[in-house]
C-alpha cells in the first residue's frame, strides 16, 4: 500500500484488528456475554460475518465453544468481560484443559495504565488462569495483536489441543491498530513431534507380533487425530479385541464384533477382564487415567505395555511402558500397520467372547422406568449417528454404557474434569458446528441446573438440538456413593426443590415432554428427534437406581461388583 | 548447620536444572507453578538474561524424589515459554555461587575469622567497626562448609546467589 493511499484512511481499532484475525482464522461463531472491558471487540463484531452466539452465563459459553470444538476438530471461540466474566470462564478452561479441547478464550481487561490498580472489575486474569490454559497472553501492544491471535490458534490446535486465553486491555481493543497480519510462527519453545520414531514402532510391531493376548486401548488421542479407521484395521489385522475410555467412544464402532465397549470404573465387565486378562495392552492416546486403572499395583503387572501419546509429559507418569512413541495417534497407527502379521488370537477372542456372554450389560425391566431402558431406546432410535454429549453422574455412565458410539466425533462428554453443567451447552455449541446432524444432549437433574439457562440461548437461535433430562431427583451419583461405601447415610443427595422440568422448559417457548412409563419411551423419544426444533424431554426415572458394573476407586478389576453388594464397602482409596 | 546442609540432610537428592526461556513476563510464574503443583520446594533460583536479549536464562535446585523430578521437567519443557529444561544432576558441568556474609564481631574474633577467609579465598568487602562483610565464589559444598565454619561467630546476615551452572564442551546448558 503506498503512502498516497494510507492517507486519510482510517486505522482499524485493535478490537476491529482482532477480529480480522479471527475471520482470517476461519472463525463462524463467538459464543460469549459483554461488559464494559470488552465492548471494544462486541463493537467490531457488529460489522463482522462471526455470528455472536450471546450466552446467559460465561461458563456456559465456554462449554458451546468445547462442544463445537470437539464436535467438528475446529477450534471454538469465548469472548468475555473483564473480572467477574472472566472468572466464569475458569471452570470451562480446566474442563477444556484436561480433555485436550480447542477453545480460545478471549477477555477484556481493564485500560494498561490501570493495570493492578484494583480498577473497576479488574482482575489478574492470566494469574488467575495459569494452571488451567495450555498458555495465555496478555496484550500490552496493539502491534502484537496479529501475532498473538495466530498464535493463540497454532499453539490451541496443535499438538496436544488445548485452551488458550488471551486477555485483552480495552485501551487495546479501543485504540489504532496498524500492525500487518501475521502468518508465520516463531516458538521455539514449541514444537510438536507427529511422526514416531521408526525404531520404536519396530519394536512395538516386534512386541505386537508376539502377543498371545493383545488389547488395543483407545482414548481421546485417538478421536482428536483421526486414528479409528486404522486403529480398525490394526485391530482386524491383529485379530485383537479393542476397548475404549470415556472419552475414547466413536475412535472405533462400538457395534464392531472386535469392540469390548468402555473400560474402567463403570466400563463392561468383558472390557475390563479383557484387560485384566491380556499379555500386552497398548494405549493409543490415553493417559492411564486413575478411573481406568484402579490400584495400580495390581494393573496389568503381567502385560507388556505400550504407550503412544502426542504429549511426552504423559510417558511414565502413571506406568513405565515397555516402548512408548512420541506421535501423532493415527500416523503412528498407520505406520504400524504395515509391520503387523495376520495373528493368530482365536483362543483369545473366544475367552473374550465367553466373558461378553457370561456378563453382559443388564438392568432390571421391571419397578419403573429405568435411565438405562431409556438410553438403550435411544441408541435404537439414534442408531449412532446423532451426535450424543453428555453431562456427569449416573446418567453419563449408562449413556456411556447403553449407547454406542459408531463414528468419531459422536460423543461428547466432560471426562478429566467431570464438569455438572457441561452436557446441556456443549449440546448447543455442537449442533452450531454440526446443523445437519441431529445432536442430543442427555443430563441429569442435578447437572441441568447448574447451565439450563441457555435454554434461552437454544430458543433464540431456534436450533434443533434436543436435552434429555434423567430426573432421579437425586445428585445420583453421590447417592449411590454414600449408600454403597457410607452406610446409606444420605448427606446432600437429595434434590428436593427440584422444578417441573416440563414447565421451566416451556417458559423459555420450547417444546418439553415427559417420559414415565417404559412403553412411552421409543414414542417419546421418536416424536423429540423429529421434532424440528429445540426440545426437553425429561425422563421422570426410578429414584434410587445404581451403575454396575463398578470397580470401587482404587480398587482392581478383581473386586468388580457386577451387581449390588449386600453390605457397605470400605471407602474407596483411589483419587476422590 | 547452614540451612543448605540441613535441607541436604533431610532430602537424599539436590537436583540442578537449566531452563532456556523466553525473556516475557510470566514465565517465572508458570515455571513456580510447575514446582509448587507436585509440592516441590526450590531451593535457588536465578534467572538472567541470555546471550540473545529475547531469551532467558534459569539455573534452579531442588530437592525431592527422582521420578516426581522426572515429571516436573517434562511439564516444564512442555511449556510453550520454555526452549528448553535440562536436569544436570550428577554432570560435570561447572557450578559457582557467590555468598555475601555480614559478621557481627568484636576486635579479638577477627584473626580467627581472617584465617578462615584466607584459606577460602574470600575477600573482606566491609570492614566496619562492629561487623564485616565477606564475600566468596564457589561451588555451593564450599561455601556450605565456609558457613559452617563460622557459625561458632555471629553471622548476623546471609546472602547467597544460588547456584550459577554451564554444562562443559559441546553440552548445552
Ligand atoms: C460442578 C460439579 N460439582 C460437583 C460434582 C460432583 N458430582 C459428580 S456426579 C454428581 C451428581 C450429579 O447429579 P445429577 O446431575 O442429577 O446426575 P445423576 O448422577 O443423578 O445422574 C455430583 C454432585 C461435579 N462433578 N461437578
Ligand atoms: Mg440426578
Amino acid at each position: 500500500m503506498d503512502i498516497q493511499e494510507d492517507v486519510g484512511r482510517k486505522l482499524p481499532t485493535g478490537g476491529e484488528k482482532i477480529i480480522q484475525c479471527l475471520e482470517r482464522e476461519g472463525v463462524e461463531y463467538i459464543f460469549g456475554l459483554s461488559g464494559g472491558a470488552a465492548m471494544p471487540l462486541f463493537d467490531a463484531l457488529v460489522d463482522s460475518k462471526i455470528q455472536l452466539v450471546l450466552t446467559r452465563h460465561e461458563q456456559g459459553a465456554t462449554h458451546m465453544a468445547d462442544g463445537y470444538a470437539r464436535s467438528s476438530g475446529r477450534p471454538g471461540v469465548v469472548l468475555v468481560t473483564s473480572g467477574p466474566g472472566a472468572t466464569n470462564t475458569v471452570t470451562g478452561l480446566l474442563t477444556a484443559l484436561m480433555d485436550s479441547a480447542p477453545i480460545i478464550v478471549l477477555t477484556g481487561q481493564t485500560i494498561t495504565p490501570m493495570l493492578g490498580k484494583d480498577a473497576f472489575q479488574e482482575a489478574d486474569v492470566t494469574g488467575i488462569t495459569y494452571p488451567v490454559v495450555k498458555h495465555s497472553y496478555l496484550i500490552k501492544n496493539a502491534a502484537d495483536i496479529p501475532r498473538i491471535i495466530r498464535e493463540a490458534f497454532h499453539i490451541a490446535t496443535s499438538g496436544r489441543p488445548g485452551p488458550v486465553l488471551v486477555d485483552i486491555p480495552k485501551d487495546i481493543g479501543q485504540g489504532p491498530c496498524d500492525a500487518p497480519f501475521c502468518d508465520e510462527i516463531d516458538l521455539p519453545g514449541y514444537q510438536v513431534t507427529t511422526r514416531g520414531a521408526p525404531e520404536a514402532i519396530a519394536e512395538a510391531a516386534r512386541l505386537l507380533r508376539a502377543a498371545k493376548r493383545p488389547v488395543l486401548y483407545v482414548g481421546h488421542g485417538a478421536v482428536i487425530s483421526g486414528a479409528g479407521k486404522a486403529i480398525t484395521t490394526l485391530a482386524e489385522k491383529l485379530r485383537a479385541p479393542v476397548v475404549t475410555t470415556l472419552l475414547g467412544k466413536g475412535a472405533v464402532d462400538e457395534t464392531h464384533p472386535l469392540h469390548l465397549g468402555m473400560m474402567g470404573m463403570h466400563g463392561t465387565a468383558y472390557a475390563n477382564k479383557a484387560v485384566a486378562g491380556c499379555d500386552l495392552i497398548m494405549s493409543i492416546g490415553g493417559r492411564w487415567d486413575d478411573r481406568i486403572t484402579g490400584r495400580l499395583s495390581d494393573f496389568c503387572t503381567d502385560a507388556v505395555k505400550i504407550h503412544i501419546d502426542i504429549d511426552p509429559a504423559e510417558f511414565n507418569k502413571i506406568i513405565r511402558p515397555d516402548v512408548s512413541i512420541l506421535g501423532d495417534a493415527r500416523l503412528v497407527v498407520e505406520d504400524l500397520i504395515p509391520q503387523i502379521e495376520m495373528a493368530d488370537t482365536a483362543d483369545w477372542l473366544k475367552q473374550c467372547e465367553k466373558w461378553r456372554r457370561l456378563y453382559p450389560l443388564k438392568y432390571p425391566k421391571q419397578g419403573g422406568l429405568r435411565a438405562q431402558h431409556v438410553l438403550d431406546r435411544l441408541d435404537a432410535l439414534t442408531q449412532g449417528e446423532a451426535i450424543i454429549t453428555t453431562d456427569v453422574g449416573q446418567h453419563q455412565m449408562w449413556a456411556a454404557q447403553f449407547c454406542r458410539s459408531r463414528s468419531n466425533r459422536h460423543w461428547i462428554s466432560s471426562g478429566g474434569a467431570g464438569t455438572m453443567g457441561f452436557g446441556f451447552p456443549a449440546a448447543i455449541g455442537a449442533q452450531f458446528a454440526n446443523p445437519d446432524k441431529k445432536v442430543w444432549a442427555v443430563v441429569g437433574d442435578g447437572g441441568f441446573q447448574m447451565t439450563f439457562a441457555e435454554l434461552a440461548t437454544a430458543s433464540i437461535h431456534n436450533l434443533p438440538v434436543k436435552c434429555l433430562i434423567i430426573n432421579n431427583n437425586f445428585l445420583g451419583m453421590i447417592r449411590q456413593w454414600q449408600e454403597m461405601f457410607y452406610e446409606n447415610r444420605l448427606s446432600g443427595a437429595d434434590l428436593e426443590g427440584n422444578p417441573d422440568f416440563v414447565k421451566l422448559t416451556q417458559a423459555y417457548g420450547i417444546k418439553a415432554f415427559r417420559i414415565r412409563r417404559p412403553a412411552d419411551a421409543d414414542r417419546i423419544l421418536r416424536e423429540a428427534h423429529e421434532y424440528d426444533g429445540p426440545c426437553v424431554v425429561v425422563a421422570e426415572v426410578v429414584k434410587e437406581d445404581n451403575v454396575f458394573p463398578m470397580i470401587p476407586a482404587g480398587a482392581s478389576v478383581s473386586e468388580m461388583l457386577i451387581e449390588k453388594p449386600k453390605h457397605t464397602l470400605p471407602k474407596p482409596s483411589g483419587s476422590t | 548447620m547452614s540451612a543448605a546442609t540441613q535441607l541436604a540432610q533431610l532430602s537424599p537428592q539436590i537436583h540442578t536444572i537449566s531452563l532456556f526461556v523466553n525473556n516475557a513476563p510470566g514465565v517465572l510464574v508458570r515455571v513456580a507453578l510447575v514446582f509448587s503443583q507436585r509440592g516441590f520446594n526450590i531451593e535457588s533460583l536465578v534467572v538472567s538474561p541470555g546471550a540473545e536479549g529475547r531469551f532467558a536464562r534459569m539455573t534452579i535446585t531442588c530437592s525431592g524424589e527422582s521420578e516426581v523430578l522426572e515429571q516436573i521437567i517434562k511439564k516444564l519443557a512442555k511449556l510453550v515459554d520454555v526452549v528448553h529444561a535440562i536436569d544436570h544432576t550428577g554432570d560435570l558441568a561447572y557450578e559457582t555461587e557467590i555468598a555475601l556474609i555480614k559478621i557481627e564481631c568484636p576486635l579479638e574474633e577477627r584473626t580467627a575469622i581472617l584465617q578462615i577467609t584466607e584459606h577460602f579465598k574470600a575477600r573482606v568487602v566491609d570492614y566496619g567497626a562492629d561487623s564485616m562483610i565477606l564475600q566468596a565464589f564457589g561451588s555451593s559444598e564450599k561455601l556450605d562448609a565456609l558457613i559452617s565454619l563460622l557459625h561458632p561467630f555471629s553471622i548476623a546476615e546471609l546472602v547467597r546467589s544460588g547456584k550459577l551452572l554451564m554444562a562443559r564442551g559441546k553440552s548445552t546448558t
